[in-house]
């Protein structure tokens, strides 16, 4: 088999943590493999990834490529991979990649498969394991084309931890440009703003739904500050305006998987459950007894939310000491 | 403006939990779930048709909205459902579900872009059943359009969209200039979220998406429906990504409910040691 291609994800000079879990993916894989750092300020981040047993870390550096759009970003990646003859292309099925990879398969005339929560070489050929039906079907495929583009959910992918060595870092050429690029303005990012952790990233997620109402920083808030917790909420609390759609875990929205996941106020619809259930201990609060989102909680308090949250917020703070 | 807007059914998302993979793994079986259409895709008809009309006369449409899909000749109610909910005309690509794969939809909806020339592509940014998030991307790149993806607000200006893309972190504002392919994300539905050139811009849309008016569902017989097959459009047609088996994931155990606070405290700490 030939060799994997990690195309990285760039933020502010730095690289995100996604793209340790497409390292972790690469190593699972089993063959040997090269990271592509593409952007703006690539040729300084390099360095941050040359400690994970990459044979090279490629830099595709370039003033125009400062602002991620798909048309600028998606010719250097296939130029990469198609010069390089790499056999997967792979990156974290986060915004950025979910964005791109699906371009650059269409570009090479590659098979993609997405969002992938586990690989496995069976007889020399790579096998994919795709959640389906909001996690409610796990599917099996195997790509048939000379490329395969992959993107891997990062809660599956536990990030890499450094294994030592130095990779050579050789500059790459940027291709020019793709089709489209010329009717394409990036025009600005609006960035939510938070000291939290990612969700991503989060090993406590305090979530909530739209049962907060206008209360919901209020009554969050103070529990996931005595966690250290990252906040999510349900697609709800979202669309009503309580929470930021950047907050929104389901299966369209953030997948997640931390060590504890407290859902509040949230009912459990499909979507919601799709985007959690992964995680390892679940604690939900709801008045409702009945409310599915019982069945996957591993402890279920029937409460009303607005007066027990500040009591298990006292309480947690007291257990930590 | 003419727009085309790809559609899907798919089984009752609401009811995903009820699909049986039977022993072997060889399919999934969806029996006794309702055909709906594809959350995503309504949005994006819904998007289509405030971006050719003046929200406060929706009657007096403006420009031109293709609905297509691809399966077999019962996917027509889906089509049907679009036409009544307002768009002009509609195309199904007859084909099997087995035959297609997102690279083999994303050939066929180009040569259909090709021969249509539609100012725009706006669809839905994933079919729920498949989960896969890459049509509207593949389709973009083979258009050599630019692609703005997981759209929460569209504002036609001259010959451009200002897209609000929803992304980790916050929202990427891109300007494409058309033709362009937009693909939807949940809230594109919110009352301010889509604005043709014609809509003022305090105008606000009831949230969601319109449900059609009877009289609108026997007009939508008569509106034009064309057939193609997928061979027409595709060289092509051998899959590039193959499924070997399926598998329902693991169960997750049902807990326990606590009386209160303290004893919750006590098992998170003691009992998962978690705190």
């Amino acid at each position: 088999m030939s060799d994997t291609l990690i195309v990285a994800e760039l933020a502010d000079g730095k690289i995100k943590k996604t793209t340790h879990s497409a390292i972790t993916f690469a190593r699972q894989a089993g063959q040997p493999f090269s990271i592509l750092v593409i952007g703006a300020g690539a040729k300084a981040a390099a360095a941050e990834l040359t400690g994970f047993g990459a044979k090279a870390v490629l830099v595709a550096d370039d003033a125009s490529l400062a602002s991620y759009v798909a048309e600028r970003f998606a010719p250097t990646v296939v130029e990469v991979a198609r010069s390089g003859g790499f056999g997967v292309v792979v990156a974290t099925a986060s915004s950025f990649g979910k964005d791109l990879m699906p371009r650059v398969a269409a570009a090479l005339d590659a098979g993609y498969a997405g969002d992938i929560s586990a690989v496995s070489a069976d007889g020399g050929k790579l096998s994919y394991k795709r959640p389906m039906f909001a996690g409610n079907a796990y599917g099996h495929c195997t790509i048939s084309t000379a490329t395969q583009i992959v993107s891997v959910r990062q809660s599956e992918f536990t990030a890499a931890e450094p294994s030592g060595g130095a990779s050579d870092v050789k500059d790459v050429a940027v291709a020019p440009a793709g089709p489209g690029a010329d009717r394409v303005e990036f025009v600005k990012f609006d960035q939510v703003k938070s000291a939290r952790p990612a969700l991503g990233e989060a090993k406590v997620i305090v979530a909530g739904g739209r049962a907060l109402k206008e209360r919901f920083n209020e009554v969050l808030e103070p529990l996931a500050d005595a966690l250290g917790a990252g906040v999510g909420a349900s697609r709800a609390a979202c669309d009503a305006g309580y929470a930021p759609s950047d907050y929104q875990v389901g299966q369209t929205g953030k997948i997640v998987a931390p060590a504890l996941y407290f859902a509040i106020g949230i009912s459990g619809a499909i979507q919601h459950l799709a985007g959690m259930k992964g995680s390892k201990v679940i604690v939900a609060v709801n008045k409702d007894g009945d409310a599915p989102i019982f069945q996957v909680a591993d402890y279920g308090l029937v409460a009303d939310l607005f007066g027990v949250v500040p009591e298990l917020t006292s309480a947690v703070i007291a257990a930590k000491g | 403006m003419k727009i085309l807007v790809p559609l899907k059914r798919v089984a009752d998302p609401d009811n995903a939990n009820k699909i049986k993979i039977p022993a072997g793994g060889a399919t999934i079986d969806t029996t006794g779930l309702e055909w709906k259409p594809n959350p995503f895709d309504e949005y994006a008809l819904e998007a289509a048709l405030r971006l050719t009309e003046n929200g406060a006369t929706p009657k007096a449409r403006g420009g031109e909205v293709i609905v297509v899909t691809f399966g077999p000749k019962e996917t027509e109610t889906t089509l049907r459902a679009a036409l009544a909910t307002g768009a002009d005309r509609a195309i199904r690509v007859d084909a099997k579900d087995e035959e297609l794969d997102g690279s083999i939809v994303a050939k066929a909806l180009r040569a259909i872009v090709d021969k249509e020339k539609p100012d725009a592509v706006v669809m839905g940014k994933q079919a729920v059943d498949g989960d896969s998030n890459q049509i509207g991307q593949m389709l973009a790149q083979h258009l050599g359009w630019p692609q703005a993806t997981f759209a929460a607000t569209i504002e036609e200006e001259d010959g451009a969209l200002l897209v609000g893309r929803e992304v980790d972190g916050g929202v990427i504002t891109l300007r494409v200039k058309l033709p362009a392919l937009v693909t939807v994300d949940l809230r594109i539905v919110a009352p301010s979220s889509v604005y043709s050139k014609q809509t003022k811009r305090d105008f606000k849309y009831n949230d969601g998406v319109r449900f059609a008016a009877l009289p609108a569902i026997m007009a939508a017989k008569k509106k034009p429906l064309a057939e193609l097959k997928l061979s027409e459009l595709v060289s092509d047609t051998s899959l590039k990504v193959q499924y070997s088996r399926f598998e329902a994931p693991p169960a997750r155990k049902a807990g326990i409910k606590v009386k209160d606070v303290a004893e919750l405290v006590t098992r998170l700490k003691n009992e998962a040691k978690v705190l």
